[in-house]
C-alpha cells in the first residue's frame, strides 16, 4: 500500500495517536500532558493525565472512576483550537459520552472515531457520519462472522427466559460502564417494568447515567435484597462476578451474558453461559464496511480489534487503509 | 431443521443433565418420524454421509467469501462448521416454509455424490438463517460438540416413551436409523421389534464396589478381576460380532478372536492380550491399549499382541435365553461349551477357591499378575440382569496404589462445580528437588472438603492460564490410584489409572510429599 511519504501530522505510537501540532494524545494508555479521550472505558480514558478534554458525561465517568478532575468540557459539535488545530466532538453511539473527534490542519480533515456502533442505544446519542479525508476507526468486531442481530431479538430471549423460569432468577453479566445501562434501557423500551437487582460493581455508574438524565426505572442492590424476592427476577452484574462466590447468593441463576461475543458458541460455553445475548456497543462487519463506504474517506486507518481482516477488505474494495499497532487496547468484555 | 437447530442451541448451552434429558425427551416426543429418529441417530453418533467432507465445506464458503477473510475468521471462532454458518452470505428474507425439513436433508445428503455435495448443502444454506445453517453443517459433518452421549440420548428416549432404559438397549443395537419401529413401539402402536438372526449386542450386567462388606461364600461364587476389555461375543452361526461395554461394535480391532468363534452363542468375558514374557499368561491392560481404538490392525500387531477372550459367562445358547437362569446353573453351561472353542482364544475364568471370606482376602492380596484387577463376588442364584443391581454381584478390587503428592495447578469445575476449583493437578518430587506433574484428579473429596480447597486455590494463587490457577505448593494430597504406567503425556513419564483424593494433607509438609522415583517403582 502507497502511504504518505513525509511524516503526517498525525503520529500513530503504540501508547495512542499523537496529533502534532496540537502536541495532544488521543486515548493514550500512559500519562501524558494534554489528553483528548473519546470515552470513559479504561482502555481510552486513564487516569494521570495533566490536562483532559473530553464530553461533560466522560468527564463525570472519569471523575467516578479515577477522582480525578483536570478536564475541559467539550460538549457534542463544540469546538475549539489547540496549536492550529481545530478540534471538535461528535457523537459516537458507544456508551454515554462516547465521542468521535474531528481534527482540521491545513484543509485536511481527520477523524477518530474511539468505539462506535450504528445502533440505537436508549442510553446515548447516535453516531454522526462525519465526512473526512482520514478515518481512522476501530474494528473490535472486524471479521465478517460477525452479524449482531437486532437487539429486540435479544430482549426478547432474556424476557422468554424469566418467564420460563418462574423459580430461578435470570443473572445477566453486563459491562459495567453503557454495557449493562443499556440492557436495562433496552429492558424498559421493551416495556419491562420489575425492579431490576444490581451487582455492587455496577450500582455507582448507573447512579451517576440516572443523575445524567438517562431513565433506569427501578433498579436495586442485590446486597439489600432479599434472597427470595429474586426469584424470577433481572441481576445484573460484571461478567467476572457470573461464576464467582458471590453468584451463590442468588436463588438458582440461569447465568446470562450480554456481549457480541456471544454470538460465537464456544466461547460462551467457555464464560459457563446458559444464554448467550448478542449485545454489543460496538460496530458489527457490516456496519464496520457499511461506515467506511458511507464517508468514504480517502484513507482508512485502524486502531484495535481484528484490523487485519478490516484493512484486507479496504484492500479488496480499493481503499487505501492501514493498521495502526496500539497497545494496552483490551478485549473488553463487550 | 428449525426444531433441531432450536434443540441444539439450547443443549449448548444446557449443563444440568437432567435438562439435557427433558429438552430431548421433549423433542422426541413433539416431533414426527423420520426427523427424529434422525436426530436421535445423530446425537448417538450413528449417522454418516461419507461424501459431506468438512473440507468441502470449508472451500465452499471460500468461493464466497474472500479467502483471507475466511481464514482470519476461522482462526477466530475455531470450528470450521460454525465459522460458514456465521459467514455464509444472508439473504434479507427467508421464509419458514422454505427451510427444508431434517428428513429431506438427510434423504438428499445421503444420496449425493462427492462432487456434487458442496452445490447441495450451498443449496439448503441459502434457505436458512444462521443457527440451521450451524444445524445442518453439524448434521452433515457429525461432531455436535453439545456434550450429550449415546447413553444419555438413549436414556432420554427412554423418558420419552416410559420405556426401561435397559428394553432399549436390548434392541438398540439391531435397529438402523430413523429407528421408526422402535417409535412406534414407543408409542403402542407396534410390538417391540423382532431381531431374529440378527447379531446384536445384550446389555451389561455390571458389578458394585465391595467396600466394606464381608460376604458368605456360600452364597457368593468368587473368580478374578482381570483388567483387559469387558467384551461380549455374539455369535449367529452366520456372523460373529464383538461388542465393547458401551455397546460399539470392535468387531474391526480383533478379527483373530472373531474369525475364531463360529457358534451359534451370547457370552460375556475379558477381552485380553497374551504377554510374551509372562509365559502366555495375560498381559497388562498397556500391552492391551496398543491395540484399542484401532479400525484396522494390521497382521504385525495381530502377532506381536494377539488377543484372547477369558470368558465369564454365557447369556444365549443356541436360541436359548439362559438369562434368567442362576448364575450356577449358566456356569456349569459354559465349563461345557468352552472346551469346544479354540483354545488359543478362548478360556474360561476360574473360580476362586476360598475357605472362607477372609482366605479370600488373602488370596486377593497375594495376587501378584499384572493383569488382575481384584476380585468379583457373584451371587450364585443372580440371573443375569443388565445394569448394576445392588446384592448381586460386587468387585473387589485390590487395595488401591497411594502416594502423597503436591497440588500444582487447579482449574474450576463445570456444571454445580463450576464456581469451585475442584480440578486438581498435583506432583511429585525429582532427585533434583523439582516439582513434575503425575496426575490429575477431581473426585474423592466431600463437599466441605471441596469448599476447603476452593479457599486454599483462591488464596495462594501465583499464576493465571485463563481458567487454570498455579498455587503455592504447599498443600500436600494423599492420591489413590489403581494402577501407574509408563507415560509421555506428563513430564515425569508417568500416568495414573484413576486418580483420586483420598485424603487431604494439611499436616503434612509439602518437602515430605513422594518422590517421582518412589512412583516408578509402583508401575507394573
Amino acid at each position: 500500500m502507497g502511504m504518505t511519504k513525509e511524516a503526517h501530522w498525525i503520529e500513530p505510537h503504540p501508547h495512542g495517536i499523537y496529533v502534532k501540532p496540537a502536541d495532544a494524545w488521543i486515548d493514550p494508555s500512559r500519562p501524558v500532558s494534554r489528553a483528548l479521550v473519546t470515552h470513559g472505558h479504561a482502555d481510552h480514558a486513564r487516569g494521570g493525565h495533566e490536562k483532559v478534554w473530553a464530553t461533560p458525561e466522560t468527564l463525570a465517568i472519569m471523575g467516578l472512576r479515577y477522582g480525578t478532575n483536570v478536564g475541559q468540557a467539550v460538549p457534542y459539535g463544540d469546538g475549539f483550537e489547540l496549536g492550529d488545530v481545530k478540534i471538535s466532538y461528535h457523537s459516537a453511539g458507544h456508551v454515554l459520552g462516547s465521542a468521535q473527534i474531528l481534527m482540521e490542519y491545513q484543509g485536511e480533515r481527520v477523524v477518530a472515531t474511539g468505539d462506535y456502533k450504528r445502533r440505537s442505544d436508549p442510553t446515548c446519542a447516535p453516531f454522526e457520519v462525519i465526512s473526512c479525508d482520514i478515518f481512522i476507526t476501530e474494528a473490535t468486531f472486524g471479521l465478517p462472522v460477525f452479524k449482531h442481530p437486532d437487539t429486540t431479538v435479544e430482549i426478547g430471549k432474556l424476557l422468554c427466559a424469566r418467564e420460563g423460569n418462574p423459580d430461578r432468577s435470570i443473572l445477566v453479566g453486563a459491562y459495567a460502564l453503557g454495557k449493562a445501562q443499556r440492557v436495562i434501557g433496552e429492558l424498559r423500551i421493551a416495556g419491562y417494568r420489575e425492579p431490576i437487582y444490581l451487582h455492587g460493581a455496577l450500582k455507582k455508574m448507573c447512579r451517576l447515567y440516572q443523575d445524567l438524565g438517562v431513565d433506569l426505572g427501578d433498579i436495586r442492590s442485590v446486597m439489600d435484597s432479599e434472597k427470595e424476592a429474586m426469584r424470577g427476577q433481572i441481576i445484573l452484574a460484571p461478567p467476572s462476578a457470573l461464576n464467582d462466590r458471590w453468584s451463590r447468593r442468588l436463588p438458582d441463576p440461569v447465568t446470562a451474558m450480554a456481549s457480541g461475543w456471544m454470538s460465537v458458541r464456544q466461547r460462551a460455553r467457555q464464560r459457563n453461559v446458559e444464554l448467550p445475548l448478542i449485545i454489543s456497543d460496538h460496530a458489527d462487519w457490516d456496519e464496520l464496511t457499511q461506515t467506511i463506504r458511507d464517508i468514504s474517506p480517502s484513507e482508512t486507518w485502524v486502531t484495535h480489534g481484528r484490523e487485519e481482516a478490516l484493512v484486507h477488505w479496504c484492500s479488496l474494495n480499493q481503499m487505501k487503509a492501514k493498521a495502526l499497532e496500539l497497545v494496552g487496547r483490551e478485549e473488553e468484555d463487550d | 431443521m428449525q426444531a433441531f437447530s432450536d434443540l441444539l442451541d439450547r443443549l449448548i448451552y444446557t449443563r444440568s443433565r437432567n435438562a439435557k434429558l427433558g429438552l430431548i425427551s421433549d423433542f422426541l416426543k413433539s416431533t414426527p418420524d423420520p426427523d427424529r429418529g434422525w436426530i436421535l441417530a445423530a446425537l448417538t453418533g450413528e449417522l454418516d454421509f461419507p461424501n459431506v467432507k468438512v473440507s468441502a465445506v470449508r472451500n465452499m464458503a471460500m468461493e464466497r467469501v474472500d479467502e483471507t477473510l475466511f481464514r482470519l475468521s476461522r482462526d477466530f471462532v475455531g470450528d470450521t462448521a460454525e465459522t460458514v454458518a456465521l459467514i455464509w452470505p444472508e439473504r434479507s428474507e427467508i421464509s419458514a416454509s422454505e427451510i427444508p425439513s431434517v428428513g429431506e436433508v438427510v434423504d438428499e445428503l445421503t444420496a449425493v455424490s462427492r462432487s456434487d455435495a458442496p452445490k447441495l448443502l450451498a443449496n439448503f444454506m441459502d434457505h436458512m438463517g444462521a443457527n440451521e445453517r450451524y444445524a445442518l453443517l453439524k448434521l452433515a459433518t457429525g461432531g455436535m460438540r453439545v456434550g450429550v452421549s449415546a447413553r444419555l440420548a438413549k436414556a432420554a428416549l427412554a423418558q420419552a416413551f416410559e420405556i426401561a432404559v435397559e428394553d432399549i438397549e436390548e434392541v438398540w443395537h439391531a435397529l438402523a436409523p430413523p429407528y421408526s419401529e422402535l417409535f412406534a413401539w414407543g408409542e403402542g402402536r407396534a410390538d417391540r421389534p423382532d431381531l431374529t438372526g440378527v447379531a446384536f449386542f445384550r446389555p451389561f450386567m455390571l458389578a458394585h464396589p465391595l467396600e466394606d462388606k464381608a460376604i458368605d461364600l456360600t452364597d457368593y461364587a468368587a473368580e478374578w478381576k482381570w483388567d483387559g476389555i469387558r467384551v461380549q461375543i455374539v455369535g449367529t452361526g452366520e456372523e460373529t460380532k464383538l461388542f465393547s461395554r458401551g455397546g460399539d461394535d470392535i468387531t474391526m480391532a480383533f478379527p483373530d478372536v472373531a474369525k475364531a468363534f463360529d457358534s451359534e452363542a451370547v457370552l460375556d468375558g475379558e477381552l485380553l492380550v497374551r504377554g510374551e514374557y509372562q509365559g502366555g499368561e495375560a498381559a497388562s491392560f498397556n500391552a492391551l491399549q496398543q491395540r484399542l481404538g484401532r479400525k484396522k490392525v494390521s497382521a504385525k500387531m495381530q502377532a506381536e499382541y494377539p488377543a484372547f477372550v477369558r470368558l465369564y459367562d454365557i447369556l444365549f445358547h443356541g436360541a436359548a435365553d439362559l438369562r434368567e437362569q442362576s448364575w450356577t446353573n449358566r456356569r456349569e453351561k459354559l465349563e461345557k461349551f468352552v472346551p469346544q472353542l479354540d483354545a488359543e482364544r478362548f478360556d474360561i475364568s476360574t473360580v476362586l477357591e476360598a475357605r472362607d471370606f477372609n482366605h479370600l482376602g488373602e488370596i486377593r492380596d497375594g495376587a501378584r499378575n499384572a493383569a488382575i484387577e481384584g476380585v468379583m463376588l457373584k451371587r450364585r442364584d443372580s440371573r443375569y440382569i443388565s445394569g448394576r443391581k445392588i446384592g448381586l454381584w460386587y468387585k473387589w478390587k485390590r487395595d488401591p496404589l497411594v502416594a502423597d503428592c503436591v497440588m500444582m495447578y487447579a482449574q474450576r469445575g463445570s456444571g454445580k462445580r463450576s464456581s469451585f476449583y475442584s480440578d486438581y493437578t498435583f506432583g511429585c518430587w525429582t532427585e533434583d528437588g523439582e516439582l513434575y506433574p503425575v496426575g490429575k484428579a477431581y473426585s474423592g473429596f466431600t463437599d466441605e472438603e471441596l469448599k476447603m480447597l476452593d479457599r486454599f486455590v483462591r488464596q495462594n494463587t501465583l499464576n493465571r492460564f485463563g481458567p487454570v490457577r498455579e498455587v503455592e505448593k504447599t498443600m500436600v494430597l494423599e492420591v489413590a490410584f489403581d494402577s501407574i504406567h509408563q507415560s509421555k503425556r506428563h513430564k515425569s513419564g508417568l500416568a495414573m489409572r484413576f486418580p483420586r483424593i483420598s485424603r487431604i494433607r494439611s499436616d503434612k509438609p509439602a518437602d515430605e510429599a513422594d518422590r517421582v522415583e518412589t512412583l516408578k517403582k509402583m508401575i507394573t
